[in-house]
């Protein structure tokens, strides 16, 4: 089963981070998609820009509107995500404790949720 | 080689691997990562070089190799404790573990995930995850629970065990009948809910149920005692009946109802042979005695020669052994069968007025009394109330076939009132 794991963190604390820090946070990251590659988790991976690079887009009977700004404003943030293929959800728990960034944030683990297709779609 | 050979070993050994490995590097964690570094390289090299002689132990070794090699490399074998780091490496060069061994390692970690200081519900799912192999999705659906609430169960189970120092062992002997207990009592609780759920997906109940006797048979083997053998007589002689007491439909038919030539033989005969085995060393379990019930239903060829006289004599002997309103209700039901249905109504009527007012087999029973005594109104009453109280579709649908034929046959033709 595949799962998304949604990595959430204050940009705040990086940013504030000595360079030797941020340095090595980022080596342990790639370091862990290495590591999930070579176990056969891995699926795919990206770091995301800032909340206040980010424009919402809504549409409503037909009108499309947007708006500046993250979707939710707290302090921390999404901030990347990791899509993994795991046992379980136990197996992604694990493998998603792993996440270099789990120690300054907070990792989201959700299942993927496959969209039921009709034979005619297909 | 295929893939499915390699899933099949996985199912029949990660139990047995995992459960040295923990041993063999001091906690699930890395025990799990390892795991899977072994299955991985088992799924690369066995296709290009065969399966070697010894699976399960080729699966340690190299568990624990790609396990050493990876702290190596990470650095966090600074980390370790110094006493595991020296233990690893004295090791590394040894010889794979022995069969011996890694069977005790499998009732280690049975022990480990029935440790009383964990919750009963941590305990079965820690159980059915780490022993029997199933996914958290699994587990969650056979106990109408969400997979989120699973993993987090077991996640602070191992936490638990891990802070609190929970040992990595089989307990002393002097232990042992308060720790099998829990261990048989945790088995006694899968099967239940495999047998007789309260709710969910046939299929995965029925995984219960085989997860539980294969775990049984596997304490057995390692250390076989009359309690042991109690309750895999009792699991046995339920199963034996299993195709009998479904309709192809999944609905339920009654042990009196059933096709009695559709009982599984050798189940019976093999649970019936333990069952008295264990009997005959007292203190008998409560396993046991049940156990003896139920063999004492599958040697009646129909269910008009049942020895219900033996069987009321087994329930006053479990309830002393055990006093519960539940096995009051089912000595009840023995007494009416044996006394006729008044004298079961008399003993029914204080405990669903009681204790089991919101136990929906106490009133089933006494709705099927009534109804037995001709007093249908009163019948009617009783498997509404029982209708109310299931959740399970099949018992619902059960209990509703019953009302029907009540209010078909009493509008068809009048019972009388006395």
């Amino acid at each position: 089963m595949r799962y998304m794991c949604l990595v959430h963190f204050d940009t705040a604390i990086l940013k504030t981070a000595s360079p030797a820090r941020q340095q090595e946070i980022d080596r342990r990251s790639l370091a862990y998609d290495e590591e999930l590659k070579a176990g056969g988790h891995y699926v795919a991976s990206q770091a995301i820009q800032e909340g206040d690079s980010a424009v919402l887009v809504r549409v409503r009977n037909g009108q499309m509107s947007t708006t500046d700004g993250p979707y939710m404003e707290t302090k921390e943030q999404m901030a990347g995500f990791i899509l993994i293929d795991a046992r379980d959800m136990n197996e992604a728990v694990r493998l998603a404790s792993g996440i270099p960034l789990a120690e300054i944030g907070t990792i989201e683990v959700r299942p993927i949720f496959e969209i039921p297709t009709t034979p005619a779609l297909t | 080689m295929t893939n499915i050979d390699i899933d099949k070993i996985y199912r029949q050994e990660r139990g047995r691997v995992l459960a040295s490995l923990i041993r063999l590097l001091g906690g699930f964690q890395l025990a799990e990562e390892a795991l899977a570094d072994a299955f991985l390289a088992a799924a690369q090299q066995w296709p290009r070089d065969g399966v070697p002689a010894n699976p399960r132990t080729w699966l340690v070794s190299a568990g624990r190799f790609k396990a050493i090699d990876k702290l190596r490399k990470s650095g966090r074998f600074r980390d370790m404790v110094p006493e595991l780091t020296r233990e690893l490496l004295d090791e590394e060069d040894q010889m794979p573990a022995e069969r011996e061994t890694i069977e005790d390692d499998t009732l280690r970690l049975i022990f480990t995930c029935c440790h009383p200081a964990l919750p009963a519900d941590a305990q079965i799912a820690l159980t059915l995850r780490e022993v029997c192999g199933l996914t958290t999705e699994e587990i969650a659906a056979a106990y109408l629970s969400k997979p989120a609430t699973i993993a987090q169960r077991i996640v602070r189970a191992k936490s638990r065990i891990r802070d609190e120092r929970l040992p990595y062992e089989v307990p002393e002997p002097a232990q042992w009948p308060e720790r099998l207990d829990v261990v048989l009592h945790t088995i006694y609780l899968i099967f239940n809910e495999g047998y007789d759920a309260s709710s969910g997906d046939a299929l995965l109940r029925q995984d219960l149920c085989a997860e539980a006797i294969r775990l049984t048979r596997l304490l057995k083997e390692l250390h076989s005692t009359a309690d042991i053998d109690g309750l895999l007589a009792l699991m046995l002689l339920h199963q034996s009946r299993a195709i009998a007491r479904t309709t192809s439909d999944g609905g339920i038919i009654l042990l009196e109802d059933q096709d009695r030539s559709l009982w599984d033989r050798a189940l019976i005969a093999e649970g019936t042979t333990l069952a008295e085995l264990a009997f005959a060393q007292p203190p008998v379990a409560t396993y046991t005695i049940q156990a003896m019930i139920a063999a004492t239903h599958s040697a009646a060829r129909t269910a008009n020669l049942t020895d219900w006289r033996r069987i009321v004599s087994l329930y006053d002997l479990l309830l002393r052994a055990e006093p519960s309103p539940i096995i009051e209700l089912n000595r009840a039901v023995a007494i009416a069968m044996r006394d006729g249905p008044a004298a079961g109504l008399a003993l029914i009527d204080p405990l669903a007025a009681g204790p089991l007012g919101a136990y929906r087999f106490a009133h089933a029973a006494r709705a099927d009394l009534l109804r037995r005594l001709g007093q249908p109104e009163e019948a009617r009453a009783a498997y509404r109330r029982a209708l109310q109280l299931a959740e399970q579709a099949a018992e619902r649908a059960f209990l509703q076939g019953r009302l029907d034929d009540l209010t078909v046959s009493s509008s068809q033709r009048p019972v009388p009132h006395r």
